[in-house]
Parts: structure tokens; sequence; C-alpha cells
């Protein structure tokens, strides 16, 4: 092969290039690539879980941010390269099993091979006078112990094991369907966050997600047209470390607007399901239910305001934005549901559950810059071109009056977050890893080996012989020697 | 009432150390003797190397330190099942909890190995490293014993947690071994063992025994991660999210998977497989270390 490799062309180049690729040695480090690939992802915050770290990442060290960026290090797991490992070593491993599937289907169909002429030189041997009868008891030995057998003129060469093969095969195909699996559920899958008040409701369109991302396959139309009415929430906290206990979410669902509705109980563990898509409860919060009032004490504004929990006891902060007062004003607010006594200036919670709530406010007055198009959050209110007011805190039922009017802090509402994701592809995923343990187990134990017996004028012979030096079998054929009346 | 039990269970585990840290004595005393005595023989004998060992006189204690390290499993035990009972669930809700469960765990792997392997040689390993995990955990660690925070509330919590545990147990056993391995090679290679390193097994062995629990126990790893991704799309939405904990725990499957192949398929053995073996149990205990007292992610509810 080699003194001709200058003409082996482009087909024996694409050729030798395929056997480099599934050879297993290839196969080996493109899976120690593929872990080592993992790793920064690790280490480097992922925009997928924490887009807060990355754009943090961006704002202190821009020009750190940028090489990540280069080098999709923000996106590790979705970057060319991480895919193009994972890719290379499925089509090795696709190259290196299909074969060997044919290999084996053919071999489990095969006899076992001719018993050697000298069995003495078998790994485990053993020999002794007999009576002449042990060939039917060895067949009867080997049907009852499942081997397949081969009976020849004068002894059996007998055969078990194959499952070993099988379910290494299994293993490795059930892999491939795990990939399958999860590259469909990204191609064909949707996943979708909404704040929702306790006392609205939640109906399955593409407007009224607070976020929302989808596979590139995947038809906006085929949201299902479920509604959820949040009914109740109620969070129970440890008293002594303030850790959460219990969420409880009630609900009443309605598959589609003309369904019936039906009441139904969702917990953290728990998710509400719709055919393939399920809604998860993922996240709490409050909601500062205030109205404001312009100048001549019209309402501008009535209504709950989602505020971001900040800290473990619920600290949040939020935004009031009331475009409709004359001049506009705006409202930087932090919500304490059980505030803490005696520090400087700011707030702080010291219980997540509302005991004792407060809230603080900064108002503006102004532009608000709503009208100009660009998008802005609706948690913050950029004030640079904004004049203060002044600063309050107030306590539910409370009112802080000011010039261009005032705002009352009626009361307030739990919110939840509803997390809605389809995944069409976890199921296969499923049935992949189920069958991927199967055949790991079945290949890591059961043992490959063959046993022969044969039967000359003068003496019986049983031998074997294992794969991989299993051990046990110098056990089974003592067994099988006993059995065929061999002396201890 | 529940106070009660978290009492009795820090009691328990108090206790247990107490007994870990005889046992470890009596390893070090059979450990030391066991070096000692060729010189006494020596001077009757005027041998120096080869017939130097008489283990008849450090058996005694060898079954001692093994004793104790029986009864320092079952008062640990007690312990675990004392957090458990406190809580009102199983006793792996934080750092500290995996921790005395995680020792628990490699004082049973290493007792069920012995019941097959004359494997009295690690005593004195596995009781210091008991004795430090535990030591760790009742200092650093410790949390009072409380309830879960709602995504933990599963039979998952169960399932999934208890096999990584076990996993862990067995793969730093393996670990150990592996280590050994290497130690003894590179004595092997020089000329001849230690004397204290007369009596451990043969390079082969350890060898073949290493790579045995590792085989044995894969599946079980395999399982832990499948039954974390069950878990996450229950509780999270999704059933993998490249989570720090769910990237290293990946990282090991990998390495793992890279041991058998090498092993299996390539026929790697001696040095290379040990390193190996050795690489891919540092990519579990970096995991469980790094990620959970430093790490950022959705498995930081360890409670420190």
């Amino acid at each position: 092969m080699s003194e001709n490799a200058p003409e082996i062309g482009t087909v024996g180049l694409l050729r030798f290039m395929w056997r480099q690729l599934t050879s297993m040695r290839t196969a080996l480090v493109l899976l120690m690539m593929l872990g080592v690939a993992a790793i920064p992802g690790s280490f480097i915050p992922q925009r997928s879980q924490n887009p807060m770290a990355v754009s943090d990442v961006f704002a202190t060290s821009p020009t750190k941010a940028l090489w990540y960026e280069r080098f999709s290090l923000f996106d590790v797991y979705a970057s060319p390269w991480f895919s193009a490992i994972y890719i290379l070593l499925f089509i090795s491993l696709i190259g290196c099993v299909l074969p060997r599937a044919f290999e084996h289907y053919k071999a489990s169909r095969a006899l076992p091979p001719v018993t050697p002429k000298n069995l003495s030189r078998m790994e485990f041997h053993t020999e002794w006078k007999g009576t002449g009868n042990e060939l039917e008891v060895a067949r009867a030995w080997f049907k009852k112990n499942r081997f397949r057998v081969r009976e020849l003129e004068g002894s059996i060469s007998a055969e078990k094991g194959f499952t070993r093969e099988t379910g290494n095969l299994f293993f490795h195909l059930a892999l491939v369907l795990i990939l399958i699996g999860v590259s469909f559920g990204s191609l064909f899958g949707m996943r979708g966050d909404a704040i929702v008040n306790v006392g609205e409701r939640f109906i399955n369109t593409p407007t009224t997600f607070d976020s929302l991302s989808f596979g590139k396959l995947f038809n906006e139309k085929s949201l299902p047209p479920f509604s959820i009415e949040v009914d109740k929430f109620v969070a129970k906290y440890n008293p002594v470390t303030n850790a959460p206990e219990d969420y409880t979410l009630s609900v009443t669902v309605k598959d589609s607007p003309e369904s019936a509705p039906v009441k139904k109980i969702v917990k953290v563990n728990s998710p509400l399901t719709f055919g393939s898509t399920r809604v998860y409860l993922q996240a709490n919060g409050y909601s500062p239910i205030v109205t404001v009032r312009d100048s001549i004490g019209n309402v501008a504004f009535q209504g709950p305001v989602p505020f971001l929990p900040q800290d473990s006891n619920l600290s949040s902060t939020g935004a009031i934005k009331v475009p409709d007062a004359t001049p506009q004003l705006g409202f930087v607010g932090s919500f304490f549901p059980t505030i803490g006594r005696a520090n400087e200036g700011g707030g702080i919670s010291v219980f997540p559950e509302a005991l004792d709530p407060r809230l603080f406010l900064a108002a503006w007055t102004g532009d608000l810059g709503l009208d100009n198009g660009r998008p802005q959050s609706v948690y913050r209110i950029d004030t640079e071109t904004l004049k203060k007011i002044g600063l309050k805190s107030l306590a539910p039922g409370e009112t802080y009056e000011f010039a261009e009017g005032s705002i009352t802090f009626e009361t307030y509402v739990p919110w939840v977050n509803l997390q809605v994701v389809r995944d069409p592809g976890k199921s296969s995923a499923l049935v992949g890893s189920i069958v991927a343990i199967l055949g790991l187990l079945a290949s890591l134990f059961t043992r490959r080996r063959r046993i022969w017996v044969s039967v000359t004028k003068k003496n019986i012979e049983v031998a074997g012989l294992a794969k991989n030096s299993a051990p046990g079998l110098e056990n089974e054929i003592a067994q099988l020697a006993r059995a065929l009346g061999r002396a201890e | 009432m529940s106070t009660t039990w978290a009492y009795i269970s820090n009691y328990l585990v108090y206790s247990s150390m107490g007994v870990f840290a005889l046992a470890f004595i009596a390893h070090t005393y059979e450990t030391a003797f066991a070096v000692r005595a060729p010189h006494l023989a020596d001077a009757a004998q005027g041998n120096l190397r080869t017939k130097t060992f008489d283990y008849t006189r450090t058996e005694k204690i060898a079954r001692i330190a093994t004793a104790m390290m029986i009864l320092g499993f079952l008062l640990l035990l007690a312990g675990v099942i004392a957090r458990g009972v406190s809580a009102g669930r199983v006793p792996w809700g934080n750092m500290y909890e995996f921790s005395i469960t995680g020792a628990l765990a490699f004082t049973g792997a290493y007792l069920g190995a012995l019941r097959k392997y004359d494997l009295r040689w690690l005593g004195l390993f596995v009781s210091i490293s008991v004795l430090l995990a535990l030591g760790t955990a009742v200092t650093v660690l410790y949390v009072p014993s409380a309830p879960l925070v709602p995504a933990l509330k599963s039979t998952w919590l169960v399932i999934h947690v208890s096999a990584a545990i076990i996993s862990g147990g067995v793969f730093l056993l393996a670990n150990v071994i592996a280590g050994a391995f290497l130690v003894l090679d590179s004595m092997e290679k020089k000329g001849e063992r230690a004397p204290w390193a007369k009596r451990l097994p043969s390079l082969d062995t350890l060898d073949q025994l290493s790579y045995r629990l590792v085989a044995f126990v894969f599946p079980l790893w395999t399982f832990s991660v499948i039954a974390g991704a069950i878990w996450a799309e229950s509780a999270w939405g999704r059933y993998w999210g490249w989570d720090p904990k769910e990237t290293w725990a990946f990282i090991t499957w990998v390495a793992y998977a890279a041991y058998l192949h090498a092993r299996v398929t390539i026929g790697w053995r001696g040095r290379r497989a040990a390193w190996l073996c050795i690489f891919a149990g540092s990519t579990f205990l970096f995991n469980y270390v790094y990620v959970n007292v430093w790490g950022t992610g959705k498995h930081t509810y360890s409670g420190l």
C-alpha cells in the first residue's frame, strides 16, 4: 500500500481517511477531546445558563469578552468546534459499530468453530478415562446452560456469551439514538418564560411570553392553545434558615378556549403537561400593586408591577413607568417583603415571606423615552434625562404625595414564572439511555467463551477458551466435568 | 423529636470517628510492627531481607483493626440513618451529609472488597481518609439538620444521589489501588519492594482489581447521570443543560469510558492504565469539591 501511495487517487484517499476516522484509536482520541472540550464551559459563564454573567464580562473586561466571543466560549456547547468534535466522534462510532454489527449478525447465525485437534493447548484443559456416553450428557448440559452447539464426529463444540457483543453494539447504537433525540429536541422544540401575577391568566401564544426561543424547524403556530389561570401561590420558608421548604401553585387550566376548566396543583418537581409541552414553576417574587395619580387626582396607572428578586430573602427591584401622566412619571423601586431595621439609607429584607412589606421609591419626572422606538427593560428606567422628585418609603396603604401627583402602595401579590417547554426529542433520548444501560450491563457482565468436549477411544477431554481472559471459565469447566462423571 | 435524632446522629458520627481512630492506630501498629519485626528476626537468623516477615505476629492486630473498621462502619451507618430520620428525608441534602454518606460508601466499598480480596494493607489509608473526611465534615461543613428546598423534594434524590455516592466510593477505591500500583511498580523497577510493601498483592492483582472495580461501577455511574437527567427534566424543565456539575459528571463519564476502551479494546495495562484511572477519578473528586464549594449553577444548594 505504501509504495503506490502517490497513486491512490481521490477515492483511495477518501477510503484512507475513512479508515483512519473509524479506527478505534481515533474514536478514543475524539472521546478524550470531547471531555476536554467540555471543560471551559464550566468555568466561563454560558449564555444559555447565565446571560447576566456574560454581560458582566462584557462590561468589566471588554477585550477578554471579545476574544471569548471569537472562540464561542460563551456558547461552548453550541460552538462549531464542540459540534465538530462530537459529530466526528459519532461518525467514527457509526463507522466502527455498523460493520461490527453486520459481522456479529453473521457470526451469531454461524455454527461454533470445529473442535481443534489439540485440546491440551487450551487455557483450561482436563482429561480422564470415560465410560462412553459422555457426549449425550454433554449435549444435555450445554442445552440446559444455553450454549450454542455444533456436533461433530466424536466431539461437541459449544459457544456462549454472544450477549457481550450484542450489548456492546446496542450500547453504542443507543448513544446515537440519544444524540438524535437531543438534535431533534433542539430543532423542533421551544422554551419560553412568562411572569404571571396571582389572579391573572396566561394564554399560550407567542406574544404573552417575556422571553421565547425555539428551534430552527419549530412552527410558531403549533403552540397548543392552552391557558392557565393562576389562582393561588403559597410559599413556605424555614423560620430558622430562611430557606424555602415548599412552593404550591394552584391553577385552573383549559386545554383550549372551548374545553372545560380543570383545577390543578403545580410544584417544583411536578410540572403541568399538555401533550409534549410541559409547564414548570421556575421562580417567584412579588408585584407591588400601586395607584398613580396626576396633579389633579386622575388615576394615571393602577395595577401590579412585577419586581425581580435580588437575594434569597426576596429583596426585589423594579420600575413603575407611567407614560400616561403629564408630565410622564417614573419610579425606581425596591420591595422588601420583611423589612430589616437600622441601616444607612438602603433597605434590606430579612425574611422571604411578606410579613412586614415596604416599598422604597425614587420618583422621577420627564420624558421616559418610551416613544423613541428603542427597546428598554421593563425593570429599569434610564434616569439620565429625568428630573428627580424625591425618595419615600411606603407601607401598604400609604401614599407619597408630590407636586406632580401621588403614588399609593395599595398592597402586593406574588408572581410566578411559568416556563413552557416543548422537547419532542426527549423520549428518544430516554429510550436511548435505557438501552445504553442495559447494553452496558450485558457487555460488561457476560463473558464470551467456548468449550469443547471430545471423546476418543481412550479418553474424555474437556477444554475451554475465554475471550479477554474472563474469569469463571475454570469453574464452569469443572462443573461440566463433574456432570460428565469425572471423579474429583 | 427531630433535634433528638440530630443529636443522636452527631453522637454516633463522633463515636465512629473514635473507632476509626482506633482502627487507624491498629493499622499503623500493624504496619510498623511488620517493618520492625524483620530486624528482631535478623538478629536471630542473620538474614536481612528474605525470611524476615512473621505475619502470625501482626495477624492478631490486623484482625483487631478490621473489626474496628467494621464497628466504625456500623456506627457511621447508624449516624447517617439517624441524620435521615431527624430531617425526615434521605441524608444527602447538603455537603455535610454528602461527606458522611460518602465516607460510609468508601468504607463500605473497602469492606465489601475485603470479603473477596485481602486488602488489609489498604486499611491504613482507608481509615485515615475516612477520618479526614469525617473531621472536615463535622468541623467545616456541619449544618443543622433541616428540610430540603423544594427542588430537592423528589424520589429521584434517593435514586440519583445514592447511585452517585456509591459510584464515588468505588471510583475512589479504584483510584487508591491504581495509586498503590504506581508506587509499587516504580519500586520494582528500581529493584525490589521496600520491606513494608512486600506483603502487598502482586502488580497484576492490583492492576486487575482497579479495572474490575471501575467496570463494576461504571454502569451505576451511567445510571446516576441518567437518573439525574430524568430528575432535572421534571425539576428544571430540561434533562441536560451543561450546568457545571452536569458538565463534570459528563467529563468523568467520558474519562472512565476512555479507560474501559483503552483496557478492553486497545489492551492498555499497567502504568498507563493506572494513570488514566487516576485521572478519571480526579475529575470526579474535582466535581465534588469545586462545584459544591466554588461553583455556580443549579447544584449549589449544598448548604455551604
